[in-house]
């Protein structure tokens, strides 16, 4: 691959070392030029916002952003804050559930569609479609379908299964397991599509070899097929993690943090502290946190992926 | 941080009018409110018409979203760029949150001509006024938060006859509503509507005095006290009450259960007698309307407000106008009648108003003779929103059986001081 790519790129580069200054120079800068109102624009309104919020999360302020300094004090608050330990936790359980659920049942079904079925073409479309909908579609339709007053309940006591009992959206205990259930029902299509991906991407020759050596099919997927993914899994922990400590819209949809405050998750705190409570710096704390806790995932997988590219 | 973006976005537009402004010969006055159900923008349109005949025309701008928490963070965002409308829809300790940032413009002159200090309860003032004693608002109505709201046709099945008049009365009314098969209580598990009860409970168990020790001062011996355990207790006793689907449920939806005859009664504001109303149900022969059973003679109020923000000179006149306009009796008693509450001033007529209205008025009026008129918590009357919250947190973790009352009441103490 480097040899052939040396040979093309050589002549190219005779041909531009002929041409005038001016044309080389332009041709240096161009890249730049494009390139700089997007940089100018992400670096005001993504980074500069980011220190924005950093340094809003040190001062006092409340109802509207004030500009005194005030230390670290808001963290020393927000980590008293039992609302701020029961949102943690519960990213703890749906995050772990959601990533570890979406996985599994993602390569699992990538494993079934990728037995040369027929009818693969609908199949694939059908896991993969939740994935178009919206969150706060995938919450409300899930909302009614889990009450018990109009939803699965009330239809199972209406066909007469009078003891049925899924009231799981209205018990403060198991409430953050239906918002597990409802993410898991949008995301794991796109897992799937993500591993079905790297399936066809392992080469048909090492199964084969595989085969001849006597590997049965549960051997060739634990210890050759499922290591071989790694990477896809990387990705997909990557994008369900991200979409974990960021999950809002789904929360406020499906429960709205209910039943009491038993679904509340850090961006919806973020949210409420900032902007409905008027403790503005609290929110903002909690936000840079939420920051640490994606920079935590995303930029060790940044530096992995960009390693890996300067080693080749 | 996407509406940290709008508001640098709206500081550069208002940058942009700045030069643009003063071509605008004409008057106007900007609301922004989140009166946008049926009943509610119909009664603004009495103020509109009152307006437009002076001249002024209006420019509206409704956020929807009940509590109006939408609407504070678009007021937010147009403040923080220099251009704020010209009044806004508010409550209680908001009010004074944006006094204290000094946005808000000076009333004092016409309240002096009008002589507002005279007409309108003197609780109601300390919000409408500022540190320093000026007119910064201009109160609308005022709702009381401590009624209850009973289905008649199921009282009369199980007798009960005349005003239930305290908590064991009321605890024997609801034992009978249970045997007869009805869900006792139309519940609304919302934190808001939680703390709705909460105070009315509080009220009821500790008396006027113990209410606003706690809940209006947050004194924390009272918070800590025996009396906060007995209402938490009470509490526990009323979830006994309601049925298994409660958390969640639209406060509207709750009293739709009452006016279908599903449940007897709802612990609800006054703003509930329009759902009846709409309903084609007569206070007295189809509903019954009486204060939460021993929270009888005191008042827990709740005012909507129009808040006068600091504006150009061009624009002031027009802002005068309006708030003359929203103080006048005229729309007072227009607008009142089809919200459900009365009117901000206690000398107009209550004769257009429906019995429970009148029975509100009339209350509004002796409570605040007898200083029994405190702020409702529930509805930023009684704290500001940071407190509010802390206290709203405990009440509905409480209720949906995470804390004891012991665990309650001392989590209530932490949480308030962590708070204020």
């Amino acid at each position: 691959m480097t040899a052939t790519s040396n040979v093309t790129t050589e002549p190219v580069l005779r041909r531009s070392s002929g041409a005038t200054a001016l044309r080389r120079g332009l041709q240096d800068w161009l890249p730049r030029i494009v390139l700089a109102p997007s940089f100018a624009v992400i670096i005001l309104f993504v980074y500069g916002f980011i220190v924005f919020t950093a340094y809003l999360s040190m001062t006092s302020s409340t109802l509207l952003p004030r500009f005194d300094f005030i230390g670290l004090e808001n963290y020393v608050k927000l980590f008293k804050l039992p609302n701020w330990w029961i949102a943690l936790k519960n990213l703890a359980i749906f995050g772990s559930l959601y990533i570890g659920i979406c996985c599994a049942l993602g390569l699992f079904l990538a494993i079934l569609l990728d037995q040369k079925i027929r009818g693969e073409g609908i199949l694939r479309p059908i896991y993969l479609y939740p994935m178009a909908l919206s969150f706060i579609v995938t919450g409300t339709a899930w909302k009614w379908f889990l009450d018990p007053g109009i939803g699965l309940d009330q239809t199972m006591h209406a066909l007469g299964w009078a003891s049925f009992h899924f009231d799981w959206i209205k018990n403060r205990d198991m409430a953050i397991y239906t918002v597990v259930i409802a993410a898991v029902w949008q995301s794991s299509g796109f897992v799937m599509a993500m591993f079905l991906a790297g399936l066809r991407g392992i080469d048909t020759e090492i199964m084969r070899a595989a085969a001849i050596d006597g590997a049965g099919p549960w051997q060739l997927y634990r210890r050759i097929i499922i290591p071989m993914l790694r990477p896809a899994f990387l990705s997909a922990f990557v994008v369900l993690a991200h979409m974990a400590i960021k999950s809002y819209d789904l929360v406020i949809a499906l429960t709205n943090g209910g039943p009491g405050r038993a679904t509340e998750v850090p961006a919806t705190f973020m949210y409420s502290y900032t902007f409905t409570r008027s403790q503005m710096a609290i929110g903002a704390a909690s936000a840079v946190i939420m920051l640490m806790m994606v920079a935590s995932i995303i930029v060790p997988y940044l530096y992995s992926e960009l390693s890996a590219e300067r080693q080749q | 941080m996407g509406k940290r973006i709008l508001s640098a976005f709206a500081g550069l537009a208002a940058g942009a009018a700045l030069f643009a402004g003063g071509a605008h010969a004409e008057e106007s006055v900007e609301v922004l409110h989140w009166w946008t159900a049926g009943g509610e923008a119909a009664a603004l349109n009495v103020l509109k018409d009152q307006l437009e005949e002076q001249g002024v025309t209006w420019q509206d701008m409704p956020v929807a979203g009940g509590s109006g928490v939408q609407a504070m963070t678009v007021l937010r965002s147009r403040v923080t760029s220099g251009n704020a409308p010209t009044a806004v829809q508010m409550l209680g300790y908001d009010i004074q949150d944006w006094a204290n940032e000094g946005v808000l413009a000076d009333l004092s002159d016409l309240a002096a001509k009008e002589k507002w200090d005279d007409v309108v309860p003197k609780a109601l003032q300390r919000f409408a006024k500022n540190s320093d004693g000026q007119w910064i608002a201009a109160p609308v109505n005022v709702h009381s938060t401590n009624w209850m709201w009973a289905n008649k046709k199921i009282f009369d099945e199980v007798g009960v006859e005349g005003e239930v008049k305290d908590w064991d009365e009321l605890i024997a009314v609801l034992d009978k509503i249970k045997e007869a098969g009805y869900t006792p209580i139309a519940y609304g598990g919302q934190p808001w509507q939680d703390a709705t009860v909460f105070e009315a409970v509080v009220l009821s168990t500790g008396g006027p005095e113990f209410y606003k020790k706690a809940l209006n001062d947050f004194d924390p011996e009272a918070l800590g006290s025996d009396t906060m355990k007995t209402a938490f207790d009470r509490m526990s006793k009323l979830h006994e009450y309601v049925d298994p689907n409660f958390s969640g449920r639209d406060w509207n939806l709750a009293t739709a259960m009452v006016i279908n005859g599903k449940a007897a009664v709802q612990f609800m504001g006054d703003w509930a007698k329009g759902e009846f109303l709409r309903a084609d149900l007569k206070p007295g022969e189809d509903f019954v309307c009486q204060r939460f059973p021993g929270t009888q003679g005191t008042v827990l109020f709740n005012s909507d407000q129009f808040v006068m923000f600091q504006v150009g000179e061009d624009k002031r006149d027009a802002q005068i106008k309006l708030a003359s306009a929203v103080m006048s009796p005229t729309f007072q008693i227009a607008f009142n009648k089809v919200k459900g509450s009365v009117p901000a001033r206690t000398d107009v007529p209550g004769d257009e108003l429906d019995a429970c209205g009148q029975k509100g008025m009339k209350e509004l009026a002796a409570a605040n003779e007898s200083n029994q008129l405190f702020g409702s918590l529930a509805h930023g009357y009684g704290a500001p929103s940071a407190v509010k919250n802390a206290v709203f947190d405990v009440v509905t973790a409480h209720f949906n059986g995470e804390y004891t009352s012991d665990e309650a009441v001392k989590a209530l103490v932490e949480a308030v001081s962590a708070a204020q």
